[in-house]
């Protein structure tokens, strides 16, 4: 009864108050679609930002050889340190906290021929964990360099998606020849784009990968270029480098505190700086989101002040007419409750549209793609009802507790 | 009907005190009609507003068809307002974006009545006013008189025995004034109870009782023939 009156009187009121109900529709509208954007759009950004920085690879060092800057043991300084493949296994067995290694021997500027054309890229000679750490993944019905390609030498390339595009025009790669300084290669596989915004020596979807062994065969290089490694989890990588120059310092004899010996990549140090900034960053969207429904909410609070004074005389003239209190504050409750929601709920959809207009403006390279996560737009729609229903309940509730006369300002 | 001894109502503003009302004696019959005139200030609108409990004395006694009125909760308050007292108002206090049905309706709707009801009720009422043809019209377009019977409509919605009426042609002129008036002394002919305050003389004469406040206190009073007023 009382549900169907309150509606009877809300659609009458929504009729005849227009624009006190546009405003305030308009004011809880306005806030979900800001703060909506605002968490979208920050969201996107930051998960874009991992992603590219993840496509380096995720808790890896890179490891060059160095020259030792202190003497040691009756050596002088200025002796090479280099690594060779035989270390680098019996680091992989001898120092804790390793999760894959591998060697990675760089050939620069390497002819490559398909049928259809020819061009120049780097061909690094690695091993089968190298993949895995680079997060260089291969697309369906391909795959990266395998042990069986190493034990037998075989002449198997992975290339990277955009080598693809220009040697193999609208073609599949797998399985075709390709040409590496002359020798025939069979492509095994073709990477799966991936965003990266850091490298050494050129983006992988411009380098190609064979087998290590097979590199050595055709290079005869005895030194690999550089090592990576990945260590088992977060805390570990100080400790897999410790090992590093431990186990290097006892066999080729230099001062193990000579961090010149080696040239040593973390990026793991970087991805810290990396988290403690989205971290920052996502802390300031927050404020920024907080700051908007406040804005939202006090622009609520005005309208509703606005019409205070004629809120006031209606509920007076209804008290006068036998109206309780329970009554007049359920009216307003379901009154404010259902603008809230509409407000709410078009605000919702239309911070939707935008988002998933945004991509068409061909900037998620930049930005990302904005992304709504429900439970955080859910929150921040529950906030700002909140604000706004407080804003509505306690005039309401002060003009109910009056006394009729009071209400209708007869005195 | 109504029995109020030494009912007071003090406002109080912070620092400045008012003693609106200071003490009234006043019984009222069933089916007495009545005048309460006094100059500004005199507080006919304050005991208009306390016999209607649309307000709370802050001293004294008062009895309404059988009620304390002190004693009720607002919840029992509002039930009185709603069926026992009907309001008119110099101002009319029509709900500005409802139509004259949905102002008589609403006393009808808190009381509780089914759709059906109410309709029967609504268009009975308004006929019985002369407004049958503007049911559906908003109070803007209608003249003084014409809100004037829609409020009283109004006040009649639940067939309540006391109307009070706070200077119901104050803001009319004098044609649409008489026939206001007209409606009042029939609604007393068929049985009811009608307060009424006027500044105007001649309306005061039809009244069958007269009651002159002044500063707060009832000055002079005609009396209901049952020898309970003061001469």
């Amino acid at each position: 009864m009382l549900v169907f009156v309150s509606l009877k009187q809300f659609f009458r009121d929504l009729r005849n108050q227009k624009l006190r109900t546009f405003m305030t529709i308009f004011g809880i509208m306005w806030g979900t679609i800001s703060v909506i954007l605002l968490l979208a759009f920050g969201t996107g950004l930051q998960e874009h930002q991992v992603k590219s920085f993840k496509g380096l690879g995720e808790q890896i060092s890179i490891i060059w050889s160095g020259v030792t800057s202190k003497p040691w043991n009756g050596l002088p300084r200025g002796r090479r340190v280099r690594l060779t493949e035989e270390d680098i296994t019996n680091i992989k067995i001898s120092v804790p906290g390793i999760r894959r290694i591998s060697p990675e021997y760089t050939g620069h500027s390497v002819m490559l021929k398909s049928h259809r054309n020819n061009l120049v890229a780097n061909v690094s000679g690695v091993w089968p964990e190298f993949g895995m750490m680079r997060n260089i993944i291969a697309r369906d019905g391909g795959r990266f360099i395998n042990a069986r390609d190493m034990d037998e030498k075989r002449r198997t390339i992975f290339i990277g998606d955009e080598l693809a595009e220009k040697l193999f025009p609208g073609e599949d790669p797998i399985g075709q020849s390709l040409q590496v300084r002359g020798m025939p290669f069979v492509v095994v596989g073709v990477m799966v784009t991936k965003s990266q915004d850091s490298s050494y020596g050129g983006r992988d979807k411009r380098n190609a990968y064979i087998p290590s062994t097979t590199f050595q065969s055709m290079y005869s290089q005895r030194f690999p270029n550089n090592t990576i490694v990945q260590a088992v989890d977060d805390g570990a990588m100080k400790g897999v480098i410790d090992g590093f120059y431990r186990y290097l310092a006892a066999k080729y004899n230099f001062d193990p505190e000579d961090t010149e010996a080696l040239q040593i990549w973390d990026t793991s140090e970087g991805f810290k700086f990396f988290y403690t900034f989205f971290m920052a960053f996502k802390l300031f969207l927050v404020g920024i989101g907080c700051l908007t429904l406040i804005t939202g909410g006090i622009g609520v609070t005005n309208i509703m002040n606005v019409v205070l004074e004629e809120r006031t005389k209606e509920i007076g003239i209804k008290m006068a007419l036998g109206a309780k209190r329970a009554t007049i504050m359920f009216q307003f409750m379901f009154e404010t409750i259902l603008l809230t929601f509409i407000g709410g709920a078009v605000g919702f959809a239309l911070a939707l549209i935008i988002i998933k207009l945004f991509p068409l403006l061909n900037m998620t390279d930049e930005l990302g793609t904005p992304i709504v996560h429900f439970s955080e737009s859910l929150g921040a729609v529950a906030i700002l009802g909140i604000i706004a229903f407080l804003a509505g309940f306690f005039p309401a509730r002060r003009a109910a507790r009056l006394e009729p006369v009071k209400a209708l300002k007869l005195f | 009907m109504i029995e109020m001894k030494s009912i007071k109502k003090t406002y109080d503003t912070g620092s400045v005190s008012f003693d609106a009302l200071k003490g009234i004696d006043l019984d009222v019959d069933k089916n007495e009609f009545i005048a309460i005139v006094g100059p500004s200030g005199s507080g006919k609108s304050t005991l208009m507003n306390l016999m209607g409990c649309l307000d709370t004395p802050t001293g004294g006694e008062y009895m309404l068809e059988g009620n304390r009125v002190e004693t009720l909760s607002s919840n029992q308050l509002a039930e009185i307002r709603n069926r026992r007292v009907g309001f008119v108002f110099q101002a009319f206090n029509l709900l500005p974006y409802a139509t004259a049905y949905e102002n008589v309706e609403l006393p009808i709707l808190y009381a509780g009545l089914k759709h059906k009801e109410r309709k029967r009720r609504v268009t009975e009422l308004l006929g019985k006013v002369g407004l049958a043809d503007k049911m559906a019209n908003k109070p803007t377009e209608m003249s003084g008189g014409e809100m004037q019977r829609v409020a009283i409509a109004r006040a009649l919605a639940n067939n309540p025995q006391l109307i009070l009426a706070d200077e119901p042609t104050g803001n009319l002129d004098t044609a649409s004034g008489g026939e206001i008036i007209n409606i009042f002394e029939e609604l007393w002919r068929d049985g009811r109870t009608v307060i009424m305050i006027t500044h105007d003389t001649n309306i005061a004469k039809r009244c069958q009782r007269l009651i002159r406040l002044k500063d707060g206190r009832i000055d002079t009073d005609n009396g209901n023939g049952n020898g309970n007023g003061r001469h």
